[in-house]
């Protein structure tokens, strides 16, 4: 790994662009922010780390006037700021580029850049000397592209780099990039890293947020690390190395991690034909193929940082999104899972990482949305007799112990943890035979979670294969048999969870560099 | 018009431009076209079937009796570009129609009468503006209210339909300058002043541009820090001054006032605005596309008539290329977001 | 006491009680109701019949908005089908025969149906807006209707036909007695199936149905073929009670009142949650309505001004806005407030 070593140092004591003491922001159950300091200096790249649910989207939108702070202060450039809106924050020098790119892409690459700030002669707007202001601001950044093109005819790359040419229109002093990686390959990375420095080197701050850990390591001279929405620290990034920064993102010493109990490592009977088999499926841009086998009784955990593939690959198991390549057979049979109902068909149950956009029917009731994918399977015209409707919801209630025990409350009053348990006897109530879990204890507490893991136990002792997807990995070693491990949208191990498997040895696994 | 040098590829591009440019012709313009060459095939048919056709007569009388169609498109192209809808157009006209004929029928003054029209089409489309951004009530649904609103207050000014005699409204119909065949009234030029006036709007200021970028994507027109409230509200405006204005030429057209005028006009000039390559959804097309949709429904009216077929022959085909044309655009859609 | 006033259907019944208090107290016979040779005859008795054909649509258009969508057509659709039968009917030696009304209604209808199925396929299956799709029928079908009356209002004498609106059963007009049936027809269609709850789901959040495993294309697509079929029956009515198929004025806006109704009935027109029982209280609340502006001397062509006051205070009242005006507080802090159409800005709040 190179080091910059050298810019390292210079940037400890450059000015303060930006700097925020004691933010906290609630939300209905919920301390997103629980009192965080965080500063900025001129011309450095600083990168925010934490895994879901940490608080870098809140801690983001609270600096881009998006979210208003609870308490706290926000000072730029010495002065204190409230920021009402995103205006706000622009007026004060805060640009932000996000993942979902924010511009127009129904317009040109110039008009984008220069919307808000066009060149205006005596006939209004000069598109000349507009599209000329906005190559020149193109060509700052190395960029060299026809400013009359449209948007859209570039690639997410290139857009990209125009939204950084439009924040350099607006002269930022903070330049905010939320993930702006997450869809570039190799060579447009370098691009953007390219940019990055240029603007660095013009005494613009930059807050960097990625997934990529190679990444972060590269280009930044500084990481602050976010934990359940508390700072866990700010380290210069000679002074952190990979496996520790990755346990500080989890929350715990490698050694302690190692200690937790887990189930009972159990054989499983891998002499039959598997429940379900993937050969080669991936999707473009989303997973590279993969391969895969669970058999009855089984929990497979995948385990990974979030971007490294791992929704990617259980929506497409599922039919969520489409595969464009590689086949799938269930017991040894090959079958055609392009459709969540051909999946329902086949037995195969999908929970989403999503509680409350792909999970929970909000208006409806917990025993409508408990009973829905029984109902969906059999079709509308069918309507689940109410005493086997009743039968479900008495005896998921009680099993789940679902909270309150009010089968008519509206599921979207429900606490998440409950929500979550709805979801997973919606399910449950369809007799899966392979049942597939994104994240089925996020932001849920402690004691849901605990029940969850030993419901997925539970399950698999029954007999049904679990493909377990967390980015907790000390739970995905506490119920999985087998580990697949991914990292940038491929597979990079398989391994038996067995006594000597522990939690740093998949730190390891995810964290190895230059492997791919 | 203008607006052409906004699109067209100039070969002197940008200084940075590593490759040359190539000629092609931005995909925004592809509808628009579309409209002009659907335009250009039914002159050439209708000519080829009924003889005699293309005649400067026709065309002037084409563009006169289509006039107060074009003043509409164009305030609607604005509010369509911005993403909205809005239903309220024809019954603003007719509201401000009847409300002239009334004050006129009283005595007031015309130099009064023309700015109250444009007023009272003005502040229907603030309401309806207001009720759109800031009560958060679907366009469709506000100026569905200001639609109901203008067509009962119709009544309420008049139930019987009020005739105009003032020399000035109706001279801007009855004035025909130009020779005998070729000709323009007023109206007709009131008319083209409407759409000069919003291509250069929608294309030379930057609230026009903010127009296209909120139907683009409004999300991020407003993380652009771009006026996207005022903006929203303006389109809404712009729409009731252009339904006033139609208001006056449709009055001057039929020398009356009349509450049931222009029933279903807002669904001719959605779909004209739409077949001249605007998209439903919002965020590319273009004024002079509008005046093509309007040509093109006019041209679908005239042929009807000359074939002495029924007249519910130009809804029905109105309603055919409206759909072949969403449809398309669907597709073009499709295919943008699969890049 | 509180959970009365929590009801959902206690603001629209409150409104409706109090239009028929108001009518009562201006003119005392209002609420009176006759018997004649074993017929019901009444203000009370005219508003059932005549609301009829606003019930049929206003059911179709409740389930059709529950799928966040929207049907522009059902005017047109009226046209249409009440088109088809009276030109079946005029055509026919034996306007008088039950055989020749019966097979003009099947007729009338089944058309109606197949564009509904056609509006559903444009919205489910091309996956063009639900206010599009319908445009353009709505657009089209007027023309279609005054194609197949010959571009005249065909006028018919046939006493079977007649019965639709003028005749009585049991007492009840007939025409009532069709919207009841019709009420009790999609209510258990509704609820006595799934539709009613996968309608719901599907409206409330498309992703997560889908994800479920809900077949939401053909609930989506069979809905506007309801919608329809349900338009369809509505235009008979109409053309049964002036006799006459009208390709012009036919159910000319009645799209609009029917959206008022369902919305009135407090169904969200952003979809989902939808109530079939508030809505036929939404059709009595525009019909009283109408009754009333009509009893107090207004010209009937000023109801709509009445209605834009309608429409603008209920949407007003469901804004985020005006709530917060009116319980004092400000809208909630960190809601962006944005329209319907919009992304919120504050949506993902969990994703770091």
């Amino acid at each position: 790994m190179t080091l910059p070593s050298r810019k390292i140092y210079a940037v400890v004591d450059n000015n303060v662009v930006v700097e925020m003491k004691g933010i906290s922001i609630s939300f209905p159950g919920v301390k997103a922010l629980d009192s965080v300091d965080f500063t900025l200096r001129e011309g450095e790249i600083h990168s925010l780390l934490g895994e879901n649910g940490a608080g870098k989207s809140t801690l983001i939108k609270a600096l881009t006037g998006v979210y208003a702070i609870d308490s706290g202060s926000i000072q730029v450039l010495g002065v204190e700021r409230r920021f009402a809106n995103t205006a706000d924050a622009q007026s004060a020098g805060i640009a932000t580029v996000y993942q979902e790119i924010n511009l127009c892409s129904n317009l040109s690459v110039g008009e984008n850049v220069m919307l808000g700030h066009e060149v205006r002669g005596p006939f209004g707007i000069d598109w000349k000397a507009t599209h000329a202001k906005a190559s020149t601001y193109l060509n700052e950044l190395g960029l060299h592209i026809e400013p009359r093109s449209p948007l859209s005819s570039h690639s997410l790359a290139i857009q990209q780099l125009v939204a950084i040419s439009r924040a350099v229109v607006v002269d930022c002093r903070l330049l905010i990039l939320d993930e702006p990686t997450s869809s570039l390959d190799r060579s447009e990375v370098e691009q953007l890293f390219a940019v990055m420095r240029r603007l660095k080197d013009r005494n613009v701050a930059i807050l960097f947020v990625s997934h990529f850990l190679d990444q972060v390591f590269e280009i930044s001279d500084r990481m602050t690390i976010l934990r359940n929405g508390q700072l866990e620290g700010e380290y210069l990034v000679g002074a952190i190395n990979r496996s520790t920064l990755i346990s500080k993102m989890l929350g715990r010493e490698l050694a302690e991690l190692d200690l937790i109990g887990r189930a009972a490592t159990r054989a499983i009977d891998r002499s039959g034909a598997p429940v379900l088999k993937v050969l080669g499926l991936g999707r473009k841009g989303s997973i590279e193929p993969v391969d895969l086998e669970v058999y009855d009784g089984e929990v497979l955990g995948l385990a990974g940082l979030l971007g490294s593939g791992r929704t990617e690959l259980a929506r497409i198991i599922y039919g969520a999104d489409r595969a464009d390549s590689g086949r799938v057979e269930v017991r040894g049979v090959p079958a055609h899972l392009s459709s969540p109902q051909q999946s329902a068909h086949h037995r195969i149950a999908f929970s989403s990482e999503d509680r409350r956009e792909e999970g929970i029917i909000g208006d409806l009731t917990v025993a409508e949305n408990l009973v829905l994918a029984v109902q969906a399977k059999r079709g509308w015209l069918q309507k689940v007799p109410r005493a086997q409707q009743q039968s479900i919801i008495d005896e998921y209630m009680v099993a789940l112990g679902i909270k309150p025990n009010n089968p008519n409350a509206l599921i979207r009053n429900l606490s998440g943890g409950n929500q979550q348990k709805v979801l997973l006897a919606r399910w449950l109530a369809t007799s899966p035979q392979l049942l597939i879990l994104d994240e089925p204890t996020r932001g849920i507490d402690i004691g849901a979670k605990a029940e969850v893991q030993q419901l997925v136990a539970r399950l698999a002792e029954d007999g049904m294969g679990v493909i377990f997807i967390s980015s907790e990995l000390d739970e995905v070693l506490r119920v999985s048999q087998r580990i697949a491990v991914l990292r940038d949208h491929r597979k990079v191990a398989e391994i038996d969870n067995a006594a000597d498997v522990g939690v740093s040895s998949l730190v390891e696994l995810i964290a190895k560099e230059g492997a791919a | 018009m203008s607006q052409t040098n906004v699109a067209a590829p100039t070969p002197t591009a940008g200084p940075a431009t590593k490759r040359p440019p190539r000629l092609r012709i931005r995909t925004s313009w592809v509808p628009v076209l579309a409209a002009v060459a659907i335009l250009i095939i039914m002159f050439l048919a209708a000519q080829l079937y009924f003889g005699r056709f293309l005649t400067p007569r026709l065309l002037s009388s084409l563009l006169v009796d289509n006039a107060y169609l074009m003043v509409l498109a164009a305030g609607m192209t604005f509010v369509i570009l911005s993403g909205g809808i809005d239903l309220s157009v024809g019954a603003v006209m007719a509201f401000t129609g009847m409300l002239a004929a009334k004050l006129l029928l009283i005595g007031v003054p015309v130099a009064v009468v023309i700015p109250t029209m444009l007023a009272a089409g003005a502040v229907s489309g603030l309401i309806i503006g207001i009720m759109v951004q800031y009560f958060d009530v679907q366009p469709f649904i506000a100026s569905l209210a200001g639609m109901f609103l203008a067509r009962g207050l119709c009544f309420v000014v008049s139930l019987e339909a009020i005739q105009v005699k003032d020399p000035t409204v109706l001279g801007l119909q009855s004035t025909k300058l130009g020779d005998f065949e070729w000709y323009l009234t007023p109206t007709g030029i009131i008319a083209l002043v409407v759409i000069a006036i919003a291509a250069w709007v929608l294309g030379y200021t930057r609230f026009g541009r903010t127009v296209y970028a909120i139907g683009g994507n409004v999300h991020s027109a407003r993380l652009m820090g771009l006026p996207v409230a005022r903006s929203k509200v303006l389109v809404y405006v712009i729409s009731g001054i252009c339904a006033g204005i139609a208001g006056l030429l449709f009055t001057s057209y039929t020398a009356a006032g009349y509450s049931l005028n222009g029933i279903g006009t807002e669904l001719d000039t959605i779909a004209a605005v739409v077949i001249g390559g605007t998209l439903l959804t919002g965020g590319s097309g273009y004024a002079l596309g509008s005046l093509i949709g309007v040509l093109v429904y006019g041209v679908i009216k005239v042929s009807i008539t000359f074939l002495g077929a029924d007249s519910s022959w130009t809804r029905i085909t109105i309603g055919v290329l409206l759909l072949a044309f969403v449809v398309v655009q669907r597709l073009i859609v499709r295919r943008a977001n699969r890049h | 006491m509180t959970r009365i006033f929590k009801h959902r259907l206690i603001w629209p019944i409150a409104a409706l009680v109090a239009l028929i208090v108001l009518n009562s107290i201006s003119r005392p016979s209002f609420l009176s109701i006759t018997i004649t040779r074993g017929q019901l005859y009444g203000s009370l008795i005219d508003i059932l019949r005549d609301s009829a054909p606003l019930m049929l649509v206003a059911l179709g258009m409740a389930l059709v908005i529950a799928t966040r969508g929207i049907d522009l057509s059902v005017g047109a659709q009226m046209a249409i089908s009440g088109s088809v039968a009276l030109t079946i009917i005029a055509d026919s030696k034996t306007p008088n025969s039950l055989g020749t009304v019966v097979v003009a209604i099947l007729a009338g209808v089944a058309i109606t149906l197949v564009f509904g199925l056609w509006n559903g396929f444009l919205v489910a299956v091309v996956g063009i807006q639900p206010i599009i799709a319908t445009l353009v029928l709505m657009l089209a079908g007027r023309g279609i209707a005054l194609l197949i009356t010959g571009g005249f209002i065909t006028t018919i004498t046939s006493t079977p036909y007649a019965v639709l609106s003028q005749g009585h059963v049991l007492g009840f007009p007939v025409a009532f007695l069709v919207s009841a049936i019709a009420i009790a027809i999609v209510t258990v269609l509704v609820r006595r199936t799934a539709l009613g709850v996968l309608t719901e789901a599907v409206g409330i959040n498309p992703s997560a149905s889908r994800l479920a495993g809900v077949r939401s294309r053909g609930i989506v697509w069979s809905l506007y073929g309801l919608s329809g079929l349900l338009a369809g029956m509505a235009g008979i009515l109409y053309s049964s009670n002036i006799m006459a198929a009208d390709a012009n004025n036919a159910g000319i806006n009645i799209e609009l009142d029917a959206i008022l109704a369902v919305v009135l009935g407090g169904t969200s027109l952003a979809g989902g949650k939808f109530t079939l029982a508030g809505t036929v209280i939404g059709v009595f609340i525009i019909q009283t309505l109408t009754s009333t502006i009509t009893f107090l001397g207004v010209p009937p062509a000023v109801t709509p001004v009445f209605k834009a006051v309608v429409v603008i205070i209920v949407c007003l009242s469901q804004s985020q806005r005006m709530r917060g005006w009116i319980s004092g507080l400000r809208p909630p802090k960190r809601l962006v407030v944005t329209t319907p159409n919009e992304t919120p800005i504050a949506t993902n709040r969990t994703t770091a």
